[in-house]
């Protein structure tokens, strides 16, 4: 058998194959990692490939799976539909005894001493850890190119940004290299990759996933979530990591529903849940400097929507316009006190350069980069003695204003909300570099979903001018089943639309010449 | 809300442990103040009675059973120290003399 198509499958047809014993872990993992150690000088993606890491626990699972085919079916559906199928993981997630950078060079060299509760959770499934995803540093941005480790490409063009923070995580699942990997949103640091690299991104609850073991950025806004090719393998993931956990006292005392396992495979059937859902549409996400090729998508998706029995109703979020201003006050001033604890005493880049003082100088100065120290800038000032009630408190009572807007959405009667998830498609490298605050600006339809703490999804809704556009879906607090429904209901009544299944067109251009089929 | 002048850009620095370069602290200044002209659009908002958000789920007092359970050993919490002495993380002098 040869590895032809591998790396396009499904999780949930990996699964399926596995659990059949048709295919074994080991020969997917190789796959996987043949391919993205070939394109991996292209695209920047990974920061590590764990070869020897993943072929242990590819063969751990294949045991696992085999013991369980020869007990029977029972021991088959208690196995996690994740063993055996790789993962990648943003390179802030701890794994005991492998790096650990958050994309930053004051944490080179250091090496995680245990593992996050997400990577417990991953084991404990099966799940094959392949490496470690390049990031904007301390997921501080939204291109991808503050790593300190280089920018990471997009698939699609080779000479655009990924989007970010997580765009490691994005540009690695929308080339193939792997079916399914985590990010993390503080801002929209999922979903607006997702969207830009043409995959689904999934921002659950703050409280839904627990945090332990992950690096801090702003901690009343950071939550950890999959990205996968479809609906059904980004719901399949996030049941694997979901859930209490007693290390983060975030962390919600809720049952994970089973049911994330079970969206439908059909069609049909998936598209019936559209029949009776009323799916608000604010007015306020289609704002001016929306590229109109974002705006045609959206709409068209929206249309798509309607005529498959979803109501439609246009709803206003008031304060949607003062997202940017809350966010950038409240982000920064959280991570202004977690990025206190890079001192070069304990752990992780060290400059020694004469009393305490000015080592905490040269060491901090030298180890974060321009973005990261402009937000501790930004975040020492807002808290200072003088100026807290004027920008925090103030923008903590916006905070409520914002949430309200969407408790009252919900209230009435809306099932979800439907809008852009970013208002441009891929931009090319630079082009908002030198600008914070245009790049600042790509987050407006992001930012506000985690001021109020709900769950949101970046599912691909087709292209404009050859680049992926992403569909937002946005519901109440712990309604990410609901959401994983309605966006596998969207890809029911699109699935015969000309732009599903193309493959990302930069990496064509890759491939062509050398006759490579992944 | 007000403008940054460049000492106190340079005073946040400093209360933020942040050792800049002249053209970091240029840049910063006109960068800051840009972002800072983009808070503007807060005045706007009478907010005298609208409480304040810290955390957006409705979880308080989250308790557990104080119990002893394994945790890292020593030499792994050591083990990422720029500098040891035994088991003992090496820092800098806080008081003067020697």
């Amino acid at each position: 058998m040869t590895n032809t198509g591998l790396t396009r499958l499904t999780a949930a047809a990996m699964s399926d194959r596995l659990r059949a014993g048709d295919l074994s872990s080991r020969e997917l993992v190789e796959a996987h990692l043949a391919l993205a150690a070939r394109e991996n000088p292209a695209l920047n993606a990974w920061l590590v490939l764990d070869g020897a890491g993943a072929r242990g626990a590819a063969d751990d699972a294949d045991a696992r799976l085999a013991v369980a085919r020869n007990e029977g079916a029972a021991a088959l559906a208690s196995l996690h539909p994740l063993c055996g199928v790789p993962v990648g993981l943003k390179d802030l997630v701890s794994v005991r005894g492998g790096q650990c950078t958050a994309g930053s060079r004051i944490l080179a060299g250091y090496v995680s001493p245990y593992d996050a509760h997400i990577t417990e959770r991953l084991r404990d499934a099966g799940a094959v850890i392949l490496g470690k995803l390049n990031m904007d540093e301390f997921a501080m941005g939204s291109s991808t190119e503050h790593s300190a480790y280089g920018p990471t490409a997009n698939p699609w063009d080779l000479g655009r940004v990924p989007g970010g923070s997580s765009g490691g995580s994005a540009a690695s699942v929308a080339a193939g290299h792997v079916p399914l990997s985590i990010g993390t949103d503080t801002g929209g640091s999922i979903r607006q990759p997702a969207a830009l690299t043409g995959i689904v991104g999934l921002k659950p609850t703050y409280g839904r996933v627990s945090r332990y073991g992950i690096v801090a950025f702003a901690s009343s806004l950071d939550q950890i979530g999959p990205f996968a090719r479809d609906a059904r393998d980004a719901a399949m993931l996030l049941h694997a990591i979901a859930g209490r956990d007693e290390r983060d006292s975030t962390s919600a005392p809720l049952p994970v529903p089973d049911d994330l396992l079970h969206l439908p495979a059909t069609d049909d059937e998936a598209a019936g849940h559209l029949r009776g859902l009323r799916l608000g549409l604010p007015r306020e996400y289609f704002v001016a400097g929306m590229e109109p090729g974002v705006e045609a998508r959206v709409r068209e998706a929206v249309a798509a929507l309607a005529a498959a029995g979803a109501e439609i109703v246009d709803v206003s979020l008031p304060h949607t316009d003062y997202g940017l201003a809350t966010y950038y006050i409240v982000a920064p001033a959280e991570a202004s006190a977690n990025l206190a604890r890079y001192d070069g005493i304990r752990f992780g880049h060290a400059v020694r350069d004469g009393d305490v003082l000015a080592n905490y100088l040269a060491t901090r100065g030298s180890g974060f980069g321009a973005e990261v120290k402009r937000r501790i800038m930004l975040g020492t000032y807002a808290l200072s003695a003088g100026y807290y009630d004027a920008y925090y408190l103030k923008a903590q009572k916006v905070r409520t204003l914002i949430k309200a807007d969407f408790d009252a959405a919900f209230g009435a009667g809306i099932d979800a909300l439907v809008a852009p998830t970013s208002p441009s498609v891929a931009w090319p490298f630079g082009a908002k570099l030198d600008d914070p605050v245009a790049m600042y600006l790509s987050d407006a339809c992001t930012l506000p979903v985690n001021m109020a703490g709900l769950p949101g999804i970046s599912i691909p809704a087709g292209l404009s001018d050859g680049l992926p556009v992403g569909l937002q879906l946005i519901g109440p607090a712990w309604s990410e089943l609901a959401l994983v429904r309605l966006a596998r209901a969207y890809e029911a009544i699109t699935a015969d639309a000309p732009w599903r299944g193309l493959e990302p067109t930069g990496l064509a251009a890759l491939r062509a010449p050398a006759g490579i089929v992944p | 809300m007000g403008t940054l002048s460049r000492d106190e850009v340079e005073h946040v620095a400093h209360l933020a442990r942040l050792g800049l370069s002249d053209e970091e602290l240029t840049r910063l200044v006109g960068q800051l103040n840009h972002i800072l002209d983009q808070y503007a659009i807060l005045a706007r908002l009478d907010t005298d009675a609208i409480p304040p958000t810290a955390q957006t789920i409705e979880l308080e007092n989250i308790l557990r059973e104080d119990v002893a359970r394994p945790s890292l050993s020593q030499a792994e919490a050591l083990a990422n120290a720029p500098e040891r002495d035994g088991s003992y993380v090496v820092v800098p002098a806080i008081l003067g003399g020697d």
